[in-house]
């Protein structure tokens, strides 16, 4: 069993993200990390390795620190790394970053399974799954907080809002994970040594046969016109309870005329 | 002026109030059409008449319910093609999200997701996103193909405005390889009989302070005809639904008001919730970073304090 998981760096959110001039995000002057969304994916193809066998492979799309997000994921147990780096990705949007991971998916080869997180910790559109399962031709079992590998079909459930669906196909498949699925480990003292012998590639967009002229911010789809720091909250009225915090919480409401 | 589709969320021909307000803002970019998929059309058509459809593409095929998400957006990409459309609009569910991704790669058309507001500009339609836990908006605008937006509820005052809602019916033949993904079995949640959580206007929430007792958290809710959430704290330890968490992995809620009972505030629930008009929170611990966000706090134990709300609320009523 072969799998590809699909892991994002992202900046952090405890820290104060940002944008470029280019109106892209601030990659460079942020402390970035692997989105700890792609930690439950990462989780699940070990597991799934471990039951039997085979060979877990990691892919991410991004600028050199990038490498960082990809170690993390090494010392996890994952076996090699691949990382898709080139100064003209920058400013891509998901439709190209969907078409520079599929193409760097088929390099890898055949992956039995292909997975990712629920959704980037940074664009949050939970879409590049989607638009992957579509490049690829692979049914897509996505969003699902169980898993389970048998015999060639891949079994999940999802868990929508008016209902929950059990979701069944053939590998190879594409699957994405919610953070219901798994507690991720932390990397061991074994796993961080280890994980400095193993292989991680790097390819650019010639390696992969990509245009360029098909990424970055001149190609992509979409285009953020502008951005806008939210104005800050103005600190509200706090009391402190001393018999009638609910009294005052409901004289509140009232003057807002919520009651 | 040319068509603007809309995607009609409904169950069974029932139409949501997200319908509403998309077909709202399609009337400011053209001429709204809606895109109904399922066998109720007639049970749909006089609201989407209301809001002003004026045609209605019907969908009725059992293979776009009984597969994931490829079937579907191979039905959209044949409205898509029919239609010609200026925009596409769909409600941002989980579901719609990746059919709009996928009909964003069949269409070669620029996606935008969970837009909180829609307007007509000189490029085309513009979208507005709150991004990075609610810290920046930006907007933003499609450059290639029809502009595909997921739009959040609760964006716009949905407004009536009569129209024929022409019934279209679209033949769609799912293919092969957009079967892969089955839907072997359905369970339907079960319904609290309180509003829906993402279209609620007053949402109440508890966290890991109740201690695994919502009961205040409820009562309070329930007198102010409020949808309960829960912080992922409440619901992995199995306190409340994971279909009530709100923040990053939960819903993404943006209601009149929000109030936090025993909710510390992390940024990954602060990314659920920080666009709700009014926040109020009661927490012990007045450090506690949900305080920053609020309108109105109250420093103190949630087990004293909303029952005295709950009960002040209703001797003001009276
Ligand atoms: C307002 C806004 C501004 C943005 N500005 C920029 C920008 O300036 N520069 C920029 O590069 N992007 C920017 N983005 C993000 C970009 O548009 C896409 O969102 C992004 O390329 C992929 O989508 P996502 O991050 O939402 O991923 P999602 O669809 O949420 O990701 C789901 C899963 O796909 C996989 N995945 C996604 N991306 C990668 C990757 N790169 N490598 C490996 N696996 C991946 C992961 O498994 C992840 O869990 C912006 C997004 C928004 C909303
Ligand atoms: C990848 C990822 C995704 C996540 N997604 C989400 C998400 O979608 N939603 C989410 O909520 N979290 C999410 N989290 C978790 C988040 O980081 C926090 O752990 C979580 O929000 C904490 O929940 P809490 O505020 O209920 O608990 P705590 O942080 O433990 O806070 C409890 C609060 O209750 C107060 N309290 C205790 N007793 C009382 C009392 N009797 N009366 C009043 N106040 C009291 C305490 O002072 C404290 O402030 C995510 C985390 C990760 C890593």
């Amino acid at each position: 069993m072969n799998i590809v998981v699909c892991v994002k760096y992202v900046p952090d959110a405890q820290s104060d993200r940002t944008f470029n001039e280019d109106n892209t995000t601030d990659r460079d002057n942020v402390d970035g990390l692997l989105s700890e969304l792609d930690e439950y994916a990462v989780e699940a193809a070990l597991k799934i390795v471990e039951a039997g066998e085979g060979e877990v492979t990691v892919v991410t799309v991004g600028p050199d620190q990038a490498a960082d997000a990809v170690k993390k994921a090494l010392q996890m147990g994952a076996d090699k790394a691949v990382h898709v780096s080139d100064d003209a990705i920058h400013g891509s949007d998901a439709v190209a970053t969907s078409l520079v991971l599929a193409e760097a998916i088929k390099k890898i080869g055949s992956p039995d399974l292909v997975l990712t997180g629920l959704a980037s910790t940074d664009g949050t559109m939970s879409v590049v799954p989607a638009m992957l399962a579509e490049r690829l031709g692979l049914p897509q079992v996505t969003q699902v907080s169980t898993l389970e590998v048998e015999g060639g079909t891949v079994k999940g459930r999802r868990d929508g809002d008016v209902a929950s669906e059990s979701l069944e196909a053939q590998l190879p498949a594409l699957v994405s994970v919610t953070d219901q699925i798994n507690e991720p480990r932390y990397p061991s003292f074994k796993g961080i040594m280890a994980a400095k012998k193993k292989p991680v590639e790097t390819w650019s967009l010639a390696d992969l046969g990509v245009d360029a002229g098909q990424v970055g911010l001149d190609a992509a789809w979409t285009k953020v016109e502008s951005f806008a720091a939210r104005p800050p909250r103005e600190q509200g009225e706090i009391v402190t309870d001393e018999g009638d915090g609910g009294t005052k919480l409901a004289e509140f409401l009232v003057a807002q005329k919520f009651v | 002026m040319a068509e603007v589709l809309v995607l009609v969320d409904h169950t069974a021909g029932q139409v949501k109030k997200t319908t509403a307000e998309l077909l709202t803002i399609a009337r400011t970019l053209g001429t709204p059409s809606a895109v109904f998929v399922g066998s109720d059309v007639e049970a749909a058509r006089p609201r989407l008449a209301q809001f002003g459809a004026e045609k209605v593409y019907v969908i009725d095929n059992a293979d776009v319910d009984n597969y994931l998400v490829a079937p579907l957006a191979e039905a959209l990409q044949a409205v898509v093609q029919q239609a010609s459309p200026a925009a596409v609009l769909l409600p941002s569910t989980p579901h719609n999200k990746e059919a709009a991704a996928r009909l964003a790669i069949k269409t070669e058309s620029g996606l935008i997701t969970d837009a909180v507001a829609v307007e007509a500009g000189d490029a085309g339609a513009t979208a507005t996103q709150s991004v990075f836990a609610g810290s920046y908006t930006v907007k933003s605008t499609v450059t290639k193909g029809a502009p595909i937006i997921t739009v959040k509820p609760n964006v716009v005052p949905p407004s009536a405005s009569q129209a024929g809602a022409t019934v279209v019916p679209v033949d769609v033949q799912v293919s092969d390889a957009a079967k892969g993904a089955k839907i072997t079995a359905r369970e339907e949640k079960q319904k609290s009989g309180r509003p829906e959580l993402t279209e609620a206007a007053i949402v109440v929430s508890g966290g890991r302070g109740t201690g695994g007792d919502f009961s205040p958290v409820e009562t309070f809710a329930d007198t102010l005809g409020a949808a309960v959430g829960a912080s992922r704290a409440a619901v992995d330890a199995g306190w409340y639904p994971h279909s009530s968490q709100v923040g990053q992995t939960g819903k993404q809620v943006s209601p009149q008001l929000y109030v936090a009972a025993g909710i510390s505030g992390a940024i990954q629930h602060r990314a659920g919730m920080q666009t709700s008009k009014t926040i109020v929170a009661i927490n012990k611990d007045e450090e506690a970073p949900i305080f920053e966000l609020v309108d109105f706090g109250v420093v103190g134990d949630l087990f004293t304090v909303l029952p005295q709300a709950t009960d002040a609320v209703k001797q003001a009523r009276s």
